[in-house]
């Protein structure tokens, strides 16, 4: 399967071929479900995210958006009595068909709370997800990956002369940047987000908003974002979600000045959500 | 509050007035007996707490004095004579407890770790269940096991019979303190790409370490006292002793023999043994209670 | 289009760097053996748990068959513990153990609610941590120490002071109850220390049981004009009731397998008694005692047999505890 092949774009994506070159798609959903137990939480969902794209996903509570954003790196079944059907793939590749510790290894996800391993210096903290498999470095290059992941993050400045010390003694929004440059630090493709601002004060929110901006070159970013202003600020495509199901989903700019979808209007102008 | 204007307009008739002051009686018959119980209560909590002082003053001022350097250095001397010592239980106890530890503690936090991970309720209940079970029963379990077959006593068989008493104390606290690391954590690592087992050993297990470590110590100050299970496998022993095969001596073992006995000169070193035993008790407990209350900041 | 063609070159040399490769590396192999060895392990510790209750009854029961072959049901009722003569009933031993532990519980369960209830409802908060302590340690003491402090303070208190008190100077001692000499070493001393004991443990669980219970429920009666006795009475108490009985029962469980506490203040007689002046016998101070001393396999095998009992009645009176205070639990 080539990069290029937009067979699998759904048949509401209006980010289809365009004659000034199609962005490559990085991972294609097809037609995809997930339960917990019995209860159907996503709905039969196909679409396409392109690479070196930040794509914001965007519906009301209980919508399904993070579940879905969670079977992007298999999290989903981590809980118990949860599965998936159907295929993602990344680069080609179905995530579901290999092990799901060497797709978390290629996926990175920051979570909606800063998680930062308590136990464990700042520096410790970044490189936590150097020590597995085939990332192994030594000393020096994994002082230099840390450096480099934290000047990512933005957080580099602030943190440079404490790195030994506990991560926990940094403010909400230095951790959850540290969260992040933690999981820049593995050099990933994709850079899954679950509302990552959602704990955050303002100025936090501002900061890790332009990180996110700034990332897309390099990676290719899925945001999961309750606010609305959020996803127009930073992602350049919009994915929404109602039900389990993906209602419409379209560059972001045409979403939220036109959306075709009478649904996503009615979020979109606030008559519910 | 009761009042008096019960009919629109006029005084309250004879009857109203009689009601009303069958309720305010009641009423303050009422507050009198709430007043009277929760008196009562202030009592019981003042008697709860009367012998574990009455216990701690008399220990230190019948053992206290007799604490000296001999004490921890020496061992018995003979009935009728003075002075002397209680070196050979102090090192026996440890001994044993180091015995215990190496079974009870893995196979503590192992079995700990599995109940935190799985919904095992029967596990569970049945380690609750064992934590319920007489001393003494572990002991003459321990006795047919090691000790009947061989036809000796030993330092092994008691430190077995410790051992297997620490298992489900250690269980229960490595459980609770790994349930309380949050879900977030395990899936912050998992999203990293670590394996499960790493993430339980390296991330989660590290996280409630020092949880579990108070919970271990904890379970070590308990059997540290305990004499029951030891009547029949370590035996105790009059002189310096730190074979595995052999009888062991050990502190409440020793604070036993002596207060039964006759001689005066040994009361005062069980009186002296009980400071040191009860102090090392009571100071883990206490440490342990500290330090578990400020890491996870719920009170009483 | 260069873009486009700079892209495609850099995901082609990325995806040969993509592990999600159909051939597996190392590390997925290495990872799930990982898993799969520490799931064996911690299912294998966490195996030895109920192997090791298997383990005490058939240990403690094959010890105990040829005595409880030998005697069959009379081994219960009995009174007569003969050595020399091979005759062994327990009889003495069990009642002792209930007499004890029933008193016991009478005198903790008042004091205990008492300061739960003082503890969870009403203690000013900078009492509340030392009160607390303070209880909570009572478990925390080695049972020999009670014995010891037993022993020297509360027999000859008991001997010079309580019993002449009751006996005399109350005159109950025309209750068979209260009546007979004074020696000190009594079921009362017993039931008295075994109190001591086991009110920190009926004392933890009414607290955890009582500070469950919803704040909606005392607001409700508060609202309703009730006293703050009465709150707890008629709100608080009985929606924790079955949580209060599984910690009481709790008490119980512990109060029957004491052992060194009990054998050093209970006089150690095999003798049914009314009064509680008089020495007795629990079923572990009679282990405990005769061990060293038992003379020949069947008086070992009796010793064996009352254990046995001992298992059995307390695993049984531990399980409904732990099933009572579980099923609280779940209610919440």
């Amino acid at each position: 399967m080539s990069p290029h092949d937009d067979a699998t774009a759904p048949a509401t994506d209006r980010s289809g071929p365009a004659a000034s070159g199609a962005p490559a798609i990085r991972i294609a959903v097809d037609d995809l479900n997930a339960y917990f137990g019995q209860v159907h939480a996503v709905r039969h969902v196909t679409v396409a995210l392109p690479d070196s794209h930040v794509t914001a996903i965007i519906g009301p509570s209980g919508c399904g958006k993070s579940t879905f954003l969670r079977c992007l790196n298999r999290m989903h079944e981590t809980i118990p009595n949860a599965r998936a059907t159907g295929k993602v793939l990344l680069d080609g590749h179905d995530i579901y068909a290999v092990s799901p510790v060497a797709v978390r290894r290629q996926i990175g996800m920051v979570f909606q709370r800063p998680t930062p391993f308590p136990t464990m210096s700042i520096r410790e903290n970044v490189a936590a997800g150097l020590v597995v498999g085939d990332r192994r470095s030594n000393r020096k290059q994994q002082h230099e990956i840390v450096e480099r992941a934290l000047k990512r993050a933005a957080l580099w400045d602030e943190v440079k002369d404490r790195l030994k010390t506990s991560a926990t003694g940094l403010s909400g929004g230095q951790q959850q940047r540290l969260c992040i440059a933690r999981a820049l630090a593995t050099d990933p493709e994709v850079l899954l987000l679950d509302e990552p601002t959602a704990s955050l004060d303002p100025i936090s929110t501002q900061k890790v908003e332009e990180l996110i901006y700034e990332l897309r070159t390099e990676v290719t970013v899925v945001i999961v974002t309750h606010n609305m202003q959020q996803a127009a600020r930073v992602s350049d495509q919009t994915a929404f979600f109602l039900g389990g199901e993906l209602i419409e989903v379209a560059p972001t700019e045409t979403m939220f000045t036109s959306p075709s979808d009478e649904r996503t209007e009615s979020y979109i102008t606030g008559r519910f959500g | 509050m009761a009042t008096a204007q019960t009919t629109w307009g006029g005084a309250p008739s004879g009857r109203q007035r009689a009601v009303a002051e069958r309720t305010q009686r009641s009423i303050r018959r009422r507050r009198v007996r709430s007043h009277i119980m929760i008196g009562l209560m202030y009592a019981a909590a003042v008697i709860a707490i009367l012998p574990l002082l009455l216990i701690v003053i008399h220990l230190l001022r019948m053992g206290a004095s007799s604490l000296n350097l001999a004490f921890f250095t020496q061992t018995q001397r003979p009935p009728g004579e003075a002075g002397g010592g209680m070196a050979n239980a102090i090192v026996g106890t440890l001994i044993l407890i180091a015995i215990a530890s190496a079974v009870g503690l893995p196979v503590g936090i192992g079995a700990g770790l599995y109940l935190a991970e799985k919904r095992a309720t029967t596990v569970r209940f049945l380690a609750d269940v064992l934590n319920g079970l007489p001393s003494i029963v572990m002991g003459i379990f321990a006795w047919s096991l090691l000790v009947k077959p061989v036809k000796h006593f030993s330092a092994l068989a008691g430190g077995m019979a410790l051992g297997a008493m620490m298992i489900p104390m250690v269980t229960r606290t490595t459980e609770e303190m790994v349930r309380l690391v949050p879900i977030s954590l395990r899936e912050a690592a998992l999203a990293l790409g670590y394996s499960r087992w790493r993430t339980s050993l390296s991330i989660v297990l590290r996280t409630a370490l020092g949880g579990i470590v108070t919970g271990a110590l904890v379970a070590m100050a308990r059997i540290a006292g305990e004499t029951a299970p030891l009547l029949f496998t370590a035996l105790g022993n009059q002189f310096w002793s730190t074979s595995l095969r052999a009888p062991i001596a050990a502190l409440p073992l020793q604070i036993y023999n002596y207060a039964i006995s006759p001689y005066d000169e040994w009361h005062t070193q069980a009186w002296a043994a009980a400071v040191v035993l009860v102090g090392i008790v009571l100071v883990i407990s206490l440490a342990a209670r500290v330090a578990t209350r400020r890491r996870y900041g719920a009170g009483d | 289009m260069t873009e486009i063609v700079a892209r495609d070159a850099a995901q082609a040399a990325a995806a040969t760097g993509v592990p999600t490769r159909p051939s597996r590396s190392w590390t997925e192999i290495g990872s799930e053996i990982g898993d799969r060895i520490y799931s064996w392990s911690i299912t294998g510790f966490a195996a030895f748990v109920p192997i090791l209750l298997l383990l005490i009854f058939l240990a403690v029961g094959l010890a105990a068959w040829p005595a409880l072959r030998t005697f069959g049901f009379s081994f219960l009722t009995s009174s007569d513990w003969d050595p020399v003569a091979g005759h062994f009933g327990a009889a003495p031993a069990i009642y002792g153990t209930i007499v004890s532990s029933l008193l016991a519980l009478l005198i903790a369960t008042p004091l205990a609610l008492g300061v739960a209830v003082f503890l969870s409802e009403f203690a000013p908060p900078w009492l509340r941590q030392p009160v607390a302590f303070g209880v909570d340690m009572l478990a925390a003491v080695p049972s020999v120490i009670y014995g010891l402090w037993g022993i020297f303070v509360l027999i000859p208190f008991l001997r010079e002071f309580l019993m002449p008190f009751l006996r005399d100077t109350l005159h109950l001692g025309v209750l068979p109850l209260f009546n007979g000499p004074a020696y000190g070493s009594s079921m009362l001393a017993a039931g008295l220390i075994l109190a001591i004991m086991c009110l920190p443990y009926i004392s933890a669980v009414t607290r955890e049981v009582l500070l469950a219970v919803p704040r909606s429920q005392r607001e409700a009666a508060v609202g309703l004009g009730a006293t703050r006795w009465e709150v707890i009475r008629d709100a608080v108490i009985p929606y924790a009731r079955s949580g209060i009985i599984g910690g009481i029962i709790l008490g119980l469980g512990r109060a029957l397998g004491e052992t060194m506490a009990v054998t050093m203040l209970i006089g150690n007689r095999h003798e049914i008694s009314a009064s509680l002046f008089a020495p007795g016998y629990t079923m572990a101070s009679l282990i405990a005692n005769e061990f060293s001393e038992a003379t020949g396999d069947l008086h070992l095998s009796a010793l064996m047999a009352v254990g046995f009992v001992l298992l059995l009645v307390t695993f049984l009176v531990n399980a409904i505890a732990r099933w009572l205070v579980w099923q609280t639990a779940k209610e919440r």
